[in-house]
């Protein structure tokens, strides 16, 4: 991918999908402070795939949250394609998550008490989508992740694989801008893992759609991210262009 | 999120955890129906009693004396109001103006006296009374046996059961459980009675018996003639009736039709007194019953008999203070009967509390792909009416199945003491809709801590949760 040019925070030629301003999550636990993110600045440009790598705890998690909406900073701001989420409602956080933003997670969060199809539909039940529009949606997007004739099926009965693909296509039914996976095969073999990355990497080539990803498998993150971000202690250490190798190598906050 | 949804996705839920949530219904109808029942048991004693008050006759009755008799029953209607003397004559067209008053159903004379009755050559003495043919519907004609009168001159009798034992020469003394009613009217009815009256015939100058018009000269005489007559009647029917019972009209122990006894033109007691006064040429009557439509008619009707110049005498209005008495009764047992309501609601809340613990989760992914705090308030809501909904119908079910059962059983034990069925148990319509309505709030009210909880939950807190 010929992206190179957005290595720079300071570039700011390309659109931006997301803007980080000194972000920072603090947590009281038992009296003490925890600094779950400390003063991050990220951006991100239209159309990148981004992996934020780190060591657990490192606070890669709480950033992808602070992106999707799910959590608020303690200080600093994010805009997402120039809204302030940071700033919004709750009700208008939840109308972001909805229509700006799918999401992937290591442990799917299918709900399972229902079949594919019901679970692949239920962020249009809540956008108020007619059902005949909204099962005709669904069908479409299962096929694309190539899950067509599994429609009836309880997550259960379902492999792994499986799963993360009906997540997927849960994530991409109400055509978000912006994707949010957080170790998207960090439940995965290797060879069902490669699957869904590849579908990702799809989403993101063909459709345009910027990629958030989170995850601690660097080869991973080398092979299909455009750009690698490194988090240790709830701040940005260093990030680089995967596919330059470690040549662009640059440390920040030290 | 759309109605429709919204209730799909509430019965979704509440079928994942179905024995639970069918507990916490049966909870709801217990307590339903516990406020049903209490409330019928109310309401049918409420209709119970005004339909003996109003079968009773006593309080839609206004009783109307001359003035000339001075025999008020108030001091202050004697004190005021025209001189004894001058007070109009409680007569024939007196009556008939009482009759076309609003709101009365009829106005009758009270015609009664004392006179030889004649069973099987044995001569017995009783008061007799008319009775008009709207006492048909009295409760005092209740356990009559045999038929009311078939018609309004028909020449027949109904006796009262002391006055019948006595005809059959028993005893009077050991009267109500040795001999039932219908015992004692097997071998009386269709009988003949043989009564001996006395007729009072005007003396005009013509001799004839048609009654004078007003215009009659003043100077005329006044007399007439008693004459001695018998008159054949046949036994149709006998009643168990308290000869001394608080209801005047009833005081006596042989009936006979009214309109009979007023073309008898028996001879009666206060005709005598009224030969001593000049002014008396024609028949008076010594008392009026006015029968008004209800009991709250009774003062307005009674105001203007009193403006026409009688007296007047009516039993103060029992059913307001009964309608009282019952809206405190029905209080107390809707206060009973919530009680269950109130531990079935706090089984709601324990419910759906589990029910966000279990779920928790669950609510973590709907928020994360897209759910408001409203849609998973929402959500709980409707879980809640749902169950309101179901509990209150099932109770309201159950409620008045249990009223039909007691009611079933009262009559059984009313039938065996030889009483008449009653509805003691009432479950009218708006009962049933506002029973349901009912269990449906305090569903919703159950569970505002609950959906609140589930909707204030963090989404990053629910979906790290395992």
């Amino acid at each position: 991918m010929a992206s190179t040019s957005n290595t720079s925070t300071s570039n700011t030629s390309v659109p931006l999908a997301v803007q980080i301003d000194g972000a920072s999550k603090h947590y009281r636990m038992g009296g003490n402070l925890i600094r779950a993110l400390d003063g991050i600045s990220l951006e991100v440009a239209k159309g990148e795939f981004l992996a934020l790598l780190g060591a657990s705890g490192s606070g890669k998690s709480s950033l992808l949250n602070l992106i999707a909406g799910l959590d608020r900073p303690s200080l600093g701001q994010i805009l997402v394609e120039g809204r302030n989420i940071s700033a919004m409602s709750p009700k208008e956080l939840a109308s972001y998550r909805l229509h700006s933003v799918g999401m992937v997670f290591q442990s799917f969060n299918l709900i399972s008490s229902m079949n594919v199809l019901e679970n692949v539909e239920l962020p249009m039940r809540f956008a108020e989508i007619e059902r005949a529009r909204r099962q005709q949606l669904a069908r479409q997007a299962l096929e694309r992740v190539g899950l067509g004739e599994r429609l009836g099926h309880r997550p259960s009965e379902l492999s792994g694989g499986e799963q993360q693909r009906t997540a997927l296509a849960r994530a991409l039914i109400n055509r978000p801008r912006l994707l949010l996976a957080d170790e998207p095969t960090g439940n995965l073999d290797s060879r069902t893992g490669t699957e869904i990355m590849e579908m990702i990497r799809e989403f993101n080539q063909t459709m345009e759609m910027t990629i958030v990803m989170v995850t601690h498998e660097r080869p991973l993150a080398e092979r299909y991210a455009s750009r690698m971000v490194f988090l240790a202690d709830g701040k940005l250490v260093r990030e680089q262009t995967s596919n330059a190798g470690d040549l662009a190598l640059e440390e920040r906050h030290r | 999120m759309k109605v429709s949804d919204l209730t799909e996705l509430a019965l979704r839920n509440l079928r994942q955890s179905l024995l639970r949530n069918s507990l916490t219904t049966v909870g709801i109808s217990v307590g339903v129906a516990s406020l049903v029942a209490m409330l019928a048991l109310g309401i049918g004693l409420q209709r119970l009693a005004s339909r003996r008050l109003k079968a009773s006759g006593l309080f839609d009755t206004v009783v109307v004396t001359s003035r000339r008799d001075l025999r008020s029953f108030n001091r202050e209607q004697e004190m005021s109001g025209p001189a004894p003397a001058a007070s109009p004559a409680l007569d024939e067209p007196a009556r008939a103006r009482m009759a076309t008053l609003p709101n009365v159903i009829e106005a009758y004379p009270d015609i009664r006296f004392i006179t030889e009755l004649r069973y099987q050559d044995k001569p017995h003495l009783a008061m007799v009374a008319g009775l008009p043919a709207s006492s048909r519907n009295n409760d005092a004609f209740e356990n009559l046996q045999g038929t009311f009168f078939s018609r309004a001159t028909a020449h027949e009798v109904i006796l009262q059961k002391s006055f019948a034992e006595e005809l059959l020469g028993k005893s009077s003394q050991v009267r109500d459980d040795d001999s039932s009613v219908l015992e004692i009217s097997k071998s009386l009815l269709g009988h003949e009675l043989e009564m001996r009256y006395s007729e009072r015939v005007e003396n005009f100058p013509q001799a004839s018996r048609a009654r004078p018009r007003a215009t009659d000269p003043e100077n005329l005489e006044v007399s007439y003639s008693v004459i001695s007559h018998e008159l054949k009647l046949r036994i149709v029917g006998v009643t168990d009736l308290d000869p001394e019972s608080m209801r005047g009209q009833f005081r006596a122990r042989v009936f006979v039709p009214l309109q009979l006894a007023e073309d008898l033109h028996v001879l009666q007691p206060g005709n005598i007194r009224d030969t001593t006064r000049a002014f008396s040429r024609t028949p008076q009557y010594s008392t009026v019953g006015v029968k008004v439509k209800s009991a709250q008619d009774v003062p307005t009707v009674e105001q203007a008999i009193q403006r026409m110049g009688f007296n007047t005498l009516s039993i103060v209005d029992a059913t307001h203070s009964m309608r009282q008495f019952f809206a405190i009764l029905d209080l107390f047992l809707g206060i009973f009967g919530s009680l269950a309501l109130a531990v079935a609601s706090i089984g709601i809340v324990n419910t759906l509390v589990m029910a966000i613990l279990e779920r928790r989760r669950e609510i973590g992914i709907m928020k994360a792909v897209g759910a408001s705090d409203s849609d998973v308030k929402r959500l709980f809501f409707a879980e809640a009416a749902v169950m309101g909904l179901m509990g209150g119908a099932f109770g309201v079910l159950l409620g008045w199945s249990i009223g039909r059962v007691i009611n079933i059983g009262a009559n059984l034990y009313l039938a065996r003491q030889s009483f008449p069925p009653e509805q003691i148990w009432a479950t009218p319509w708006w009962l049933v809709g506002g029973a349901i309505v009912f269990a449906i709030v305090v569903s919703f009210v159950s569970g505002l801590y609950p959906a609140a909880r589930a909707a204030r939950l963090d989404p990053v807190q629910a979906l790290r949760y395992e």
